[in-house]
């Protein structure tokens, strides 16, 4: 593991440092007393500052020294945590990621411009503070070359306990030159008043080096202070020197100075948050996806062994086959725990992201975030990271109306963003909820006949209205603020959301807000699907979305040709023939099944031929090369070594409602 | 045999650096991400010298290196902490908690093992 680069990880940590940073400055803001978060920041920035310094990012150690200083004050109690020091403190934050981000860069403007505005919340003139300097002691200039010194010397009494060896220090000077040595025993108390642990002894030594005093100073120098020490020049004018010493005079006994430093320390409280934290390894991503596809391969390997085991009667086999299935089985399922993460980390940076935007447009914004501890893969959190970003920026932007219109309309001023996640089978939910002012449908229609994207007058149900926002090119705001012209827009979500084999559903109350519901797989490596055989080929529809199975007659299958509805339950139901659609170009089975699958509102029925089992399935994307195949999300290999392709479900609906609509057009 | 040592570092990348400088000097390391973590690790091992942060979340090395001192086992056993120019007074209390000796942030490969060797004597 020797290979990973230092300065990759300090990024990394350094990153996570100043999350903790932020999140413990958020707190603060609501609480300026929080004594807890804010020895957590200083710990954090202090933390920056140093690992900084150590892999080269001075600009970042120099500038973080300064707001570590800042909030040393406050955690001594000489200077009050005020909401403007959070708020400079916050804005350093920012600036220090962008240190981190181009350490090189010039920075100068900016690190000058935020450090007067710490300093002014600190209520203090720009800075006595000293950057940090690479300390060396300092180098005495040059000495004559060979000088000859006298040293007595008498260590601190508790030096031992403390894992100094008198020995080494000796052996060090002895290294420095020609090294006469005896021993000074004149403290040693009477025997039976001697303490084990305790040093009685004093040397005193001629050194002959050519070393300068400097170098015999820094054998002591971790004991420097506590000690006694006598070092002379006492190069005789021509004598050579004489090894033999007399005693020096008497050492004085050094009072011991330090026992007013031994009072407790005060220990930061072990909150639960950090320590979770340190019980967690970290694990470079690539790594458990490498992981991930081993396991995926063992999985493959097993079901043909079982596939083999249960063609033969030998029961030994068999039940080894069944030991491995099982022990396969449960490893898939540990590997996929492995890789979940809880929507916190994705939550926790929209607390900036709404606390800088509440400034940005002047409305008073709470954010609520529920059920963080919902646990989703790790690549889906990734990826969900920009869609969010952009949903809660146009919830804010459009959705929340500013306080005196919320207020005339009789809501409370303070507009409320509510972020939630909960899992519900294989899927899970994320819920960006608002209180706003609601999607305007009559804009919208405006809007989407304006672009061409519907006729003039044509009908639409209220969810096709709705999910016109999500059409490339579209946007409600009159103008395209700083907030909403991004770059990324709802197209873009809508496109990512559907790579992640999910989906969007859209609600809105006109003048109480809007609601926006992604329902996203929990992990994209494994699914329970269902096989089956359409001709020759095999598929699998991921399980989640199957609603139902039922049986279609060779008479229903002609009675219904050209029409393509099911009726279920009063109920019509659009239905796809996949032998048509992947142009199998053989005879239909003559008792045909038909798949229900459906994603919230929408279903669509697939006529497969024959409906094989469930098949829990490791799935392999498919290369660059298929980019453009949107009928299937990916491709998994089956026991006896074939291929099934995985259907697309959101594109199978899509298409499904497609042809609905046509042949409601043509009537 | 080579000298056994735990480094004590809430900071991965510092924990790595110590780590790749001495083990390339030849000596076994061991890591603890905290103060906690390391007198746990100190209590079930047995160490030849202790390298540690002092501002650590759960324990700082301060308290830790106060509770290793109580150890029977650990009396005489170097402890070395890194510590910031800034820190000023924190060397007396750590050397008054019971550290050996101090390394300034920010070290180089060179003056860790150097450190090291100095006060191991080997």
């Amino acid at each position: 593991m020797n290979n990973l680069d230092p300065i990759a990880v300090f990024r990394t940590e350094a990153a996570e440092q100043l999350e903790l940073i932020e999140a413990g400055l958020l707190d603060l803001t609501r609480d300026l007393d929080d004594k807890g978060q804010i020895d957590a920041v200083f710990r954090g920035l202090h933390t920056l500052k140093g690992s900084g310094s150590m892999f080269g990012f001075d600009q970042l150690a120099a500038f973080t020294h300064h707001c570590e200083t800042a909030f040393d004050r406050v955690r001594k109690g000489e200077a009050p945590a005020t909401s403007e020091l959070i708020a400079a403190v916050l804005d350093a934050q920012g600036h220090m990621q962008a240190l981190l981000d181009q350490p090189n860069g010039d920075h100068d403007a900016m690190s000058t411009k935020l450090l007067e505005q710490l300093h002014r919340a600190v209520g203090r003139e720009a800075s006595s503070t000293s950057h940090p300097t690479t300390g060396k002691p300092k180098e005495a200039p040059a000495e004559p070359s060979r000088r000859t010194w006298q040293l007595d010397f008498r260590l601190p009494a508790d030096s031992m306990v403390n894992g100094t060896n008198p020995l080494g220090l000796i052996d060090e000077l002895r290294d420095l030159g020609e090294c006469g040595l005896s021993v000074n025993s004149d403290q040693l108390p009477p025997l039976d008043a001697m303490d084990p642990t305790q040093l009685y002894l004093g040397w005193n030594a001629t050194i002959v080096t050519d070393k300068p005093r400097s170098e015999i100073e820094d054998v002591f120098i971790f004991v420097m202070d506590e000690m006694v020490m006598d070092l002379k020049d006492v190069t005789p004018a021509s004598a050579p020197v004489v090894p033999e010493t007399t005693l020096a005079q008497p050492a004085e006994v050094h009072p011991n100075e330090v026992p007013s430093a031994r009072e407790e320390q005060r220990t930061p409280a072990a909150d639960a948050k950090s320590q979770r934290q340190s019980d967690n390894v970290r694990v470079p991503a690539l790594r458990l996806d490498e992981m991930m596809d081993r396991v995926g391969e063992l999985v493959i390997a097993q079901s043909r062994l079982s596939q083999m085991a249960g063609s033969v009667v030998d029961l030994g086999l068999r039940s080894v086959s069944e030991e491995i299935e099982r022990l396969a089985g449960e490893l898939r399922d540990t590997m996929m725990v492995l890789r979940m993460m809880p929507v916190a980390s994705l939550f926790s940076r929209f607390r900036r992201l709404v606390h800088d935007l509440a400034r940005e447009t002047g409305k008073e914004i709470e954010l609520v975030t529920t059920g963080e501890t919902t646990e989703v893969d790790k690549t889906v959190i990734d990826r969900l990271a920009d869609p969010l970003v952009h949903l809660v920026r146009n919830s804010i932007d459009h959705g929340l109306e500013l306080p005196q219109d919320r207020i005339a309309s009789g809501k409370p001023a303070v507009g409320q963003v509510v972020l939630s996640a909960h899992q519900t089978g294989s899927e899970v939910v994320i819920t960006i909820k608002d209180d706003g002012r609601g999607i305007d449908r009559a804009r919208v229609r405006a809007k989407a006949e304006a672009n061409g994207l519907i006729q003039p007058g044509q009908s639409l149900s209220d969810q096709e209205l709705l999910q016109q926002i999500f059409q490339p090119g579209f946007s409600t705001a009159e103008k395209v603020t700083n907030l909403s012209g991004r770059g990324v827009g709802m197209d873009v979500v809508k496109k990512t959301i559907e790579a992640l084999r999910g989906s969007i559903d859209v609600k809105s109350d006109e003048g109480t807000g809007s609601e926006i519901a992604l329902r996203i797989p929990l992990t994209l490596a494994i699914i329970d699907g269902l096989l089956v055989r359409v001709g020759n080929g095999n598929y699998v529809i991921p399980l989640s979305a199957v609603e139902e199975c039922l049986e279609l007659s060779l008479e229903e299958d002609l009675r219904s040709r050209g029409r393509s509805f099911i009726s279920l339950r009063d109920d019509l139901v659009p239905f796809l023939r996949l032998r048509e659609l992947f142009r199998t170009g053989s005879q239909p089975d003559p008792y045909q099944k038909v798949v229900v699958i459906s994603t919230g509102r929408e279903r669509v029925g697939l006529v497969v031929d024959q409906i094989i089992g469930d098949h829990q399935t490791v799935i392999k994307s498919m290369s660059k090369l298929h980019d453009q195949v949107s009928s299937f999300s990916g491709a998994t290999i089956l026991g006896d070594g074939n291929v099934a392709l995985i259907l697309d479900v959101a594109h199978l609906i899509a298409a499904g409602q497609q042809q609905e609509a046509q042949l409601r057009a043509a009537g | 045999m080579s000298a056994n040592i735990l480094t004590v570092d809430d900071s991965a990348s510092i924990r790595m650096t110590t780590r790749i400088a001495l083990t390339n000097a030849g000596y076994n390391v061991t890591e603890a991400v905290d103060g906690a973590d390391g007198l746990q690790k100190l209590k079930s091992g047995n160490f030849d010298l202790i390298v540690t942060d002092l501002n650590m979340p759960n324990m700082d090395g301060l308290t830790m290196i106060r509770n290793l001192r109580q150890l029977p086992a650990y009396m005489g056993t170097p402890v070395i902490f890194l510590t910031t120019e800034s820190d000023g007074d924190i060397k007396q209390q750590a050397k008054a908690a019971g550290a050996t000796g101090w390394l300034t942030k920010p070290f180089d490969a060179d003056n860790l093992t150097k450190i090291a060797r100095k006060v191991l004597g080997r």
